[in-house]
């Protein structure tokens, strides 16, 4: 397969059709310890132009989840399952197959902008490589184009910015220029990988709003990666919710947030500090940490740390039950609403939703 | 923004008393960073004081001037009575056992090739208080009361525990020689969020028990509204408003508080998400624009903001701004 098969098949995917298809993906790292089951049998679907949110803790499995797509995993990856992007199986492919897609087709922000960025490379040379390595420009084009992309991520001074280093530059800045080299080709699928964390709250807010812009205007799908809820709030179609390398809920945003069918996604919610509460408010936790994914624990992964769970959690993995509206999963035996679940949530709200005590924090 | 004076201060009290704080470093070519310039704050006895503000408003430089790591370039810095600033170096080793400070990266703030209970032990050991047995014995009640299980701590690595673990290990650590005030510089920035509710939580819970003070410096206001009483929005070194937390989150009167607070994303769809009222970053702290330090990122600024740099003054109870056009009008937080 040549390169030129691959940019034309993905050409031909309009607007809202499906861009990126993964069934089952599972990826998995062999350890001392034994396999660490990272990503345990994700199916989701993503069309061009949409944008999806990618929730969940630190050890969910969400970054490896988009490493897997992006084929960036080292080799102790095992990889099961397909990766359909513009309809091809990717999830074989090697490095040089990848390296026609990277940049060109898909393309990632990463978390430090500061460490992904050459320290001794200057900016412009830094968004011209793909230019000219992807798109064939020669130098006066690329530059030309690198302006451009600098402008479009509303870097001020962009003519003074290309002859600079990385570490002239403030952090946001520097993720702008993150962004201009990710977005440089054209790519249809952009990953952002807590492209914000590093960032202060009023820059989150213009980083936010700018990926947004970009992908309407170039109609790309975004993968955004985050733990924070607030973030993808705003600025995804869909959201899926990760935990312990699992898909525990996915839906259309408004729907997720309307209706959260999970114990968990609910939890999460509800431990984010809210500037409409008095100060001094007691915070709900969840109480214990992620699994480990060598022995997940037998039944619903999230069962030990669930305030809700019964019995048949500990011993029963529950499957991704739709509800009424079908593009809404969720992986529980006592949803949101039903009867088990709201009798102990009134329990618990007597309690103020505290764990019992504090060593079961720890 | 931009202000000086001294309206807010306080009496009562006090732990911490500091005034005219000024603090800058030497970058070469002659230049030099005006990390902070000339701000006055007090905390009083059992107090939480949250200082907010973007990176490189001078919010960490306050909170280790406090500490005298370096001490600052000039103003007083008064602990439980004593001027720190003028102190000799070996009655600042002592204050430093009252005032203790957690930071942000709680996995590199403790040593990698030691227990973490020989960490917390260390300090207990330096100032030789009590026998062997009685320190043990004390380090082994700190982890209890912050959640770690002192026998996993004893012959753990910090690398064995999460990152919500180490930092309690670090509150463990500051807490063993029973300080008065602890300076939480950003330490719940580096968590998940329902990590960082199990810290804010127990630090709520520490300061009950062990009758502490704390300054809380962070840039989530969510997260600072949450934990203190009082909170102080810092800008390029200056302060532009303090406020008791509820009032400053009610009714922001600083524009930039009011940018802040647009800037948080909320969790809800429904919500507006345009935001954009402020524009670029903050100017560099080198060459802070002159008059109020906030004016070329303001939406309301005019002339006078240009040339004549704003006073904290009175807008309510215990509420102060330094700005020549505060925002009447609250804005609504919904």
């Amino acid at each position: 397969m040549n390169k030129n098969d691959i940019i034309q098949t993905t050409r031909r995917i309009e607007s809202g059709e499906p861009l990126l298809d993964l069934i089952d993906l599972k990826t998995h790292f062999k350890t001392d310890r034994g396999l660490v089951r990272a990503v345990d049998g994700v199916t989701l679907s993503l069309k061009r132009g949409e944008s999806l949110g990618v929730v969940g803790e630190s050890g969910s499995g969400k970054t490896v989840l988009s490493r897997s797509i992006m084929g960036l995993l080292p080799s102790t990856a095992v990889k099961h399952g397909s990766v359909k992007f513009a309809g091809q199986d990717i999830l074989g492919f090697s490095a040089k197959q990848m390296r026609h897609l990277w940049g060109a087709e898909m393309s990632m922000v990463f978390q430090n902008p500061l460490n992904s960025l050459n320290p001794l490379m200057k900016i412009g040379k830094q968004i011209t490589e793909p230019l000219k390595l992807h798109l064939g420009m020669d130098k006066a084009t690329a530059t030309a184009t690198a302006l451009q992309l600098l402008r479009d991520v509303r870097i001020p001074e962009p003519e003074r910015r290309l002859n600079q280093l990385p570490h002239e530059l403030s952090g946001g800045m520097r993720q702008r220029v993150m962004i201009a080299i990710a977005l440089a080709c054209g790519p249809t699928l952009l990953f952002a990988d807590e492209p914000t964390t590093a960032l202060d709250v009023t820059v989150q807010a213009q980083i936010l709003d700018l990926i947004g812009e970009q992908r309407r205007e170039r109609n790309m799908s975004v993968i955004l990666v985050t733990h924070d809820l607030g973030v993808v709030a705003g600025h995804t179609d869909q959201i899926a919710v990760m935990y312990g390398g699992k898909l525990v809920e996915h839906a259309p945003t408004k729907t997720l947030f309307a209706n959260m069918k999970m114990p968990y996604t609910k939890s999460l919610m509800r431990s984010i500090p809210k500037l409409s509460d008095p100060s001094h408010t007691r915070l709900a936790t969840i109480p214990g940490r992620p699994p480990d994914l060598v022995n997940p624990p037998l039944g619903c992964n999230f069962a030990p740390r669930c305030m809700y769970a019964l019995p048949k959690c500990h011993v029963e993995e529950p499957p991704l039950t739709p509800t009424a509206d079908p593009k809404h999963v969720y992986a529980c035996w006592y949803p949101v609403g039903s009867p088990e679940f709201e009798k102990r949530d009134a329990e618990l709200q007597a309690n103020g939703y505290m764990p019992e005590n504090i060593s079961a924090v720890s | 923004m931009a202000g000086t004076g001294k309206a807010h201060l306080r009496d009562g009290d006090k732990v911490l008393s500091i005034e005219d704080l000024v603090v800058e470093f030497k970058v070469g070519r002659g230049n030099t960073v005006k990390a902070v310039s000339g701000i006055s704050f007090d905390v009083l006895r059992g107090e939480t004081l949250g200082i907010v503000g973007e990176s490189g408003c001078g919010k960490s430089t306050t909170g280790r001037a406090i500490m005298q790591i370096p001490p600052p370039t000039s103003g007083s810095i008064v602990f439980e009575g004593a001027e720190l600033t003028e102190v000799s170096s070996n009655a600042v080793r002592e204050a430093r056992t009252r005032v203790q400070m957690i930071f942000q990266d709680p996995v590199s703030s403790l040593n990698p090739r030691r227990s973490v209970r020989d960490s917390v032990l260390e300090p207990l050991e330096i100032w030789k208080r009590g026998t062997k047995e009685e320190r043990e014995k004390l380090v082994d009640e700190i982890l209890e009361s912050v959640g770690i299980d002192p026998a996993r701590a004893a012959e753990s690595k910090p690398h064995q525990f999460s990152g919500g673990q180490c930092q309690r290990i670090s509150v463990a650590r500051a807490l063993v020689l029973d300080p008065t005030l602890i300076i939480c510089d950003e330490p719940v920035s580096a968590l998940d969020v329902s990590v960082q509710a199990q810290v804010l939580n127990l630090l709520e819970d520490l300061k009950e028990k062990f009758g502490l003070t704390l300054v809380f410096i962070a840039h989530d206001l969510a997260v600072v509204k949450n934990i203190s009483d009082r909170v102080a929005v810092m800008y390029l070194g200056k302060l532009c408003e303090v406020a008791s937390s509820d009032d400053l989150y009610a009714r922001p009167s600083h524009p930039y508080t009011n940018v802040l607070l647009d800037s948080i994303p909320e969790a809800d769809p429904e919500a507006d998400h345009s935001v954009g009222k402020i524009v670029g970053e903050p100017p560099s702290p080198v060459s802070p624009p002159s008059g109020c330090r906030f004016h070329p990122r303001c939406a309301y600024a005019t002339s006078i903001c240009t040339s004549e740099e704003p006073q904290l003054r009175a807008m309510g109870d215990g509420h102060f701004v330094a700005c020549h056009h505060p925002v009447e009008t609250p804005v609504k937080i919904s």
